[in-house]
C-alpha cells in the first residue's frame, strides 16, 4: 500500500502536535510554578548588574521580549512567534550569549554522538540478535542471551560510572572530563582534531553502545525466532538454498522490520539517557549544557535545550515513520 | 475465564509451532523467579538493614571523612563523615517507593484509559491515542527537567508524581491493544446480550483477563520511574533531605568520588541499582511470557 496522502498528513499533524505540546508546556510550566521564576530571573540579572554592563537595558529588553505586561494570550502568541524564529532570549549565566547560540554550540557534539552510537548499536544488535536465534550459530553466540539481558537492563548512566572509574581513573587511558581541553583543540577537520574528538567521545559512546546493543539484540532475537518458524522459511531450506541466503534474505530481512518501529519508539529514551551520560563525562553536547544551565538557574537555556531536543527527536521519528512504508509494503495504513 | 484460557491454548497448539509448545508445556519461568529473588533480597535488605545499623551513621561529621572500608565502617565513610553502609541501607526503600508511586499512578491511569478507549473507541479513543503517541515521542527527561527546574521538588512523593506524567502511555497502549482483541470474544458478546452496561463489562468482564498485562506494565513502569528519578537526581533535581540511591550517586559524583578513587562511596549504590534494574527487567520479562503465550513459544524455539 505504501505512502498514502492520508498517512503522510496524519504523521505531519502528529509532528506539529508534538512540537506544539512541548512548546506550550514550556510556556505554561514557568507561569504556574510557585515562586514566580520570571521575577527570579529578572532578580538574578539585577544581582549581576554590578558585573554586567547595560543591565537595565537587558531587563527592559526582557520585559519587552517576554511582554510581561501583556495579557496571557498575547504573551502566548508572541512566545510561539519567537519559537518559530528559534528565539529563546539571552542566556543568564553566559550573558551576552543568546540561549540558542549555546545550544547550537553543543548540538553537533550530541548529534554526532547519538547518530554514531544509535546506528552502530542498531546494526550490531540486529546482527547479533539474529545470530542468537539461528540454530546453526555456534553455541557460544546463543549463550550470549543472559549477557545481552544484563547489558540491556542496566541503564547508561550506571555503565558510564563504571567505565569512568576504570578507564579514566584506574587505568587513565581516557580523560575523565572533556570540555576544558576541547576548547583548546584546533578547529577544522585536521587529523589532530579528529583524533581529539575520538579521544573525548570514546567513553560516552561506549556506555551508550553497551546498553543499546543488548536491547536491540534481545528484540531482534525474539522476532527472528518467530520468523524462523514460518512456513516460507522451511520451503526455502527445502529448496536447498544456501543457509546464508536463507538467514539474511528470508530471515533477517523480515525480522528486522518491527525493530525499525522499535527504533522510532526508543529514540526519546536514547536521548534522555544520553543527556545524563554527557553530564557524567562533561561531554560538551547539549545535555551537559542543560546540566550547567540547571545548576545556574539559566531558564532560557533550559527551555532552548528542551525544545531543540524534542524537535530533533520528533523529526527523526517522522523520518523513520515516512521511510517505513517503503521498507515494508505489507503495512496498511488504513485506520484501525 | 477458564473457557478463554482453554480457547487460547487450543489456538496456540494449532499454530505452526504448536508441536514445540506442547512438548514443553511445563515452562519454567526462569526470568520471573530470578527477578523476584533479586528484588525481594533488596526489599528485605532495605527493610531490615536500617533496624540493624540504626541512624547514627547518617549524622554529618559523625565519623572521620573518607575512611576506606574497615571493621567499624564496612563500606567506609563519605566526604562528610557519614557511614556509607548506613546511608545505603536507608536509601533502598525510599528509592523503591519513588518507583512504586510513579509506576502505580502511571499503571492505574494507563489501565483505565486503555480499557475505556479500547472498549468504547470513538473520538475519545482518537484523542487518548494521539496523546499517548505524543507523550511517547517526547524525550521525557527533557520535559521532566523543565518541570523539576521550576517546581523545585522537595519530597520523594512529589518527584514520583512528576515522573508519573510519562509513565502512563505504555500501559495505555498495551491495555488498549489487548482490550481490542478481547472485546470480540464470545463471553463479551454474551455479557452484552445479558444486558450488562458497557462500563460494567469493561471493568468486570475484561479487567480480570487483563491482569497479567497490567502486572507486566506495572513492573515496567516502576522500572521506568526509578530510571527517570535517578536521572533527575543526577542532574541535581531531586529532594535532598531523604536518603535515596540517586541522591547518593549524585553526591558521590559531585564530590569527585570517581576521580579521587573513593570507590566505596559510588560503587555500592551503583551495584544496588544495577541489581534492582536487572531484577525488575527480569520480572517484567517473565510476566510478559505469562501474559503472551506467543512469547513463550519464541523463547522455547530460541533455545532448542
Amino acid at each position: 500500500m505504501g505512502l498514502t496522502p492520508g498517512y503522510i498528513a496524519r504523521r505531519l499533524l502528529l509532528y506539529v502536535l508534538i512540537i506544539w505540546v512541548t512548546a506550550s508546556l514550556n510556556f505554561i510550566i514557568p507561569r504556574f510554578a510557585p515562586g514566580d521564576p520570571m521575577a527570579t530571573m529578572i532578580g538574578r540579572m539585577e544581582q549581576q548588574g554590578a558585573r554586567v554592563e547595560n543591565s537595565a537595558a537587558i531587563i527592559a529588553e526582557y520585559r519587552r521580549m517576554f511582554g510581561l505586561d501583556d495579557p496571557l494570550w498575547l504573551q502566548y502568541v508572541k512566545y510561539l512567534g519567537n519559537l518559530l524564529r528559534l528565539e529563546f532570549g539571552y542566556s543568564i549565566a553566559n550573558f551576552p550569549a543568546r540561549a540558542m547560540t549555546i545550544v547550537a554550540r553543543g548540538l553537533p557534539w550530541t548529534i554526532g554522538l547519538l547518530t554514531f552510537t544509535t546506528v552502530l548499536s542498531f546494526v550490531l544488535g540486529v546482527v547479533l540478535g539474529a545470530l542468537m536465534a539461528w540454530p546453526r550459530s555456534p553455541g557460544v553466540v546463543r549463550r550470549l542471551v543472559p549477557v545481552a539481558m544484563v547489558l540491556a537492563a542496566i541503564p547508561y548512566y550506571l555503565k558510564a560510572l563504571i567505565l569512568l572509574y576504570f578507564f579514566a581513573f584506574t587505568w587513565a587511558i581516557f580523560p575523565s572530563f572533556g570540555t576544558e581541553q576541547i576548547g583548546r583543540v584546533a578547529r577544522g577537520f585536521t587529523l589532530e582534531r579528529i583524533g581529539e574528538v575520538i579521544y573525548y567521545s570514546t567513553l560516552p559512546a561506549l556506555s551508550i553502545l553497551l546498553s543499546s546493543v543488548g536491547g536491540w539484540a534481545l528484540g531482534m532475537r525474539g522476532m527472528m525466532v518467530t520468523t524462523l518458524g514460518q512456513d516460507y522459511l522451511m520451503l526455502a531450506e527445502a529448496k536447498g538454498l544456501h543457509p546464508a541466503r536463507v538467514f539474511v534474505w528470508y530471515g533477517m530481512r523480515n525480522a528486522i522490520l518491527p525493530q525499525v518501529t522499535s527504533l522510532a519508539i526508543a529514540l526519546g529514551h536514547i536521548v534522555s539517557g544520553a543527556v545524563i551520560v554527557e553530564l557524567l563525562f562533561s561531554y560538551p553536547g547539549v545535555g551537559y549544557r542543560l546540566y550547567q544551565a540547571i545548576t545556574s538557574n539559566d531558564y532560557p537555556v533550559i527551555q532552548a535545550v528542551t525544545f531543540i531536543l524534542v524537535v530533533s527527536v520528533a523529526t527523526a521519528v517522522l523520518l523513520i515513520d515516512l521511510l517505513y512504508p517503503r521498507l515494508d509494503p505489507r503495512i496498511s495504513y488504513a485506520r484501525r | 475465564m477458564a473457557g478463554l484460557a482453554e480457547q487460547v491454548l487450543t489456538q496456540v497448539r494449532t499454530l505452526p509451532g504448536g508441536r514445540l509448545a506442547r512438548r514443553t508445556a511445563r515452562v519454567r519461568n526462569g526470568p520471573l523467579v530470578v527477578g523476584v529473588l533479586l528484588v525481594g533480597a533488596l526489599v528485605v535488605l532495605g527493610l531490615a538493614g536500617p533496624l540493624v545499623v540504626g541512624t547514627a551513621g547518617l549524622q554529618l561529621g559523625g565519623a572521620e571523612f573518607r575512611v576506606p572500608p574497615s571493621a567499624a565502617h564496612p563500606l567506609g565513610t563519605d566526604t562528610t563523615g557519614r557511614d556509607v553502609l548506613t546511608f545505603l541501607l536507608h536509601a533502598i526503600i525510599p528509592s523503591l517507593v519513588i518507583g512504586l508511586i510513579a509506576g502505580g499512578a502511571g499503571t492505574l491511569t494507563g489501565t483505565a484509559l486503555g480499557l475505556l478507549t479500547g472498549y468504547l473507541r470513538g473520538p475519545v479513543d482518537t484523542v487518548v491515542r494521539t496523546a499517548a503517541d505524543i507523550a511517547m515521542t517526547i524525550p521525557s527527561l527533557a520535559v521532566l527537567v523543565v518541570i523539576s527546574a521550576f517546581v523545585r521538588t522537595t519530597s520523594i512523593e512529589l518527584m514520583a508524581l512528576i515522573v508519573a506524567l510519562f509513565s502512563w502511555p505504555y500501559p495505555t497502549r498495551a491495555i488498549r491493544a489487548q482490550t481490542l482483541a478481547l472485546r470480540e470474544q464470545v463471553f463479551v458478546q454474551l455479557a452484552k446480550l445479558s444486558g450488562r452496561s458497557e462500563v460494567a463489562i469493561a471493568f468486570l468482564e475484561l479487567l480480570p483477563n487483563l491482569l497479567p498485562y497490567i502486572m507486566a506494565g506495572f513492573v515496567g513502569a516502576v522500572n521506568g520511574g526509578i530510571l527517570a528519578s535517578v536521572g533527575l537526581q543526577l542532574l541535581g533535581l531531586g529532594p535532598r533531605h531523604v536518603p535515596t540511591l540517586g541522591l547518593m550517586l549524585e553526591e558521590a559524583f559531585n564530590a569527585g568520588a570517581l576521580i579521587r578513587g573513593l570507590w566505596w562511596w559510588w560503587a555500592p549504590p551503583t551495584v544496588v541499582l544495577a541489581v534492582l534494574f536487572l531484577g525488575l527487567f527480569l520480572i517484567s520479562m517473565g510476566l510478559d511470557e505469562i501474559a503472551n503465550p506467543r512469547l513463550r513459544r519464541q523463547r522455547i524455539g530460541g533455545a532448542p
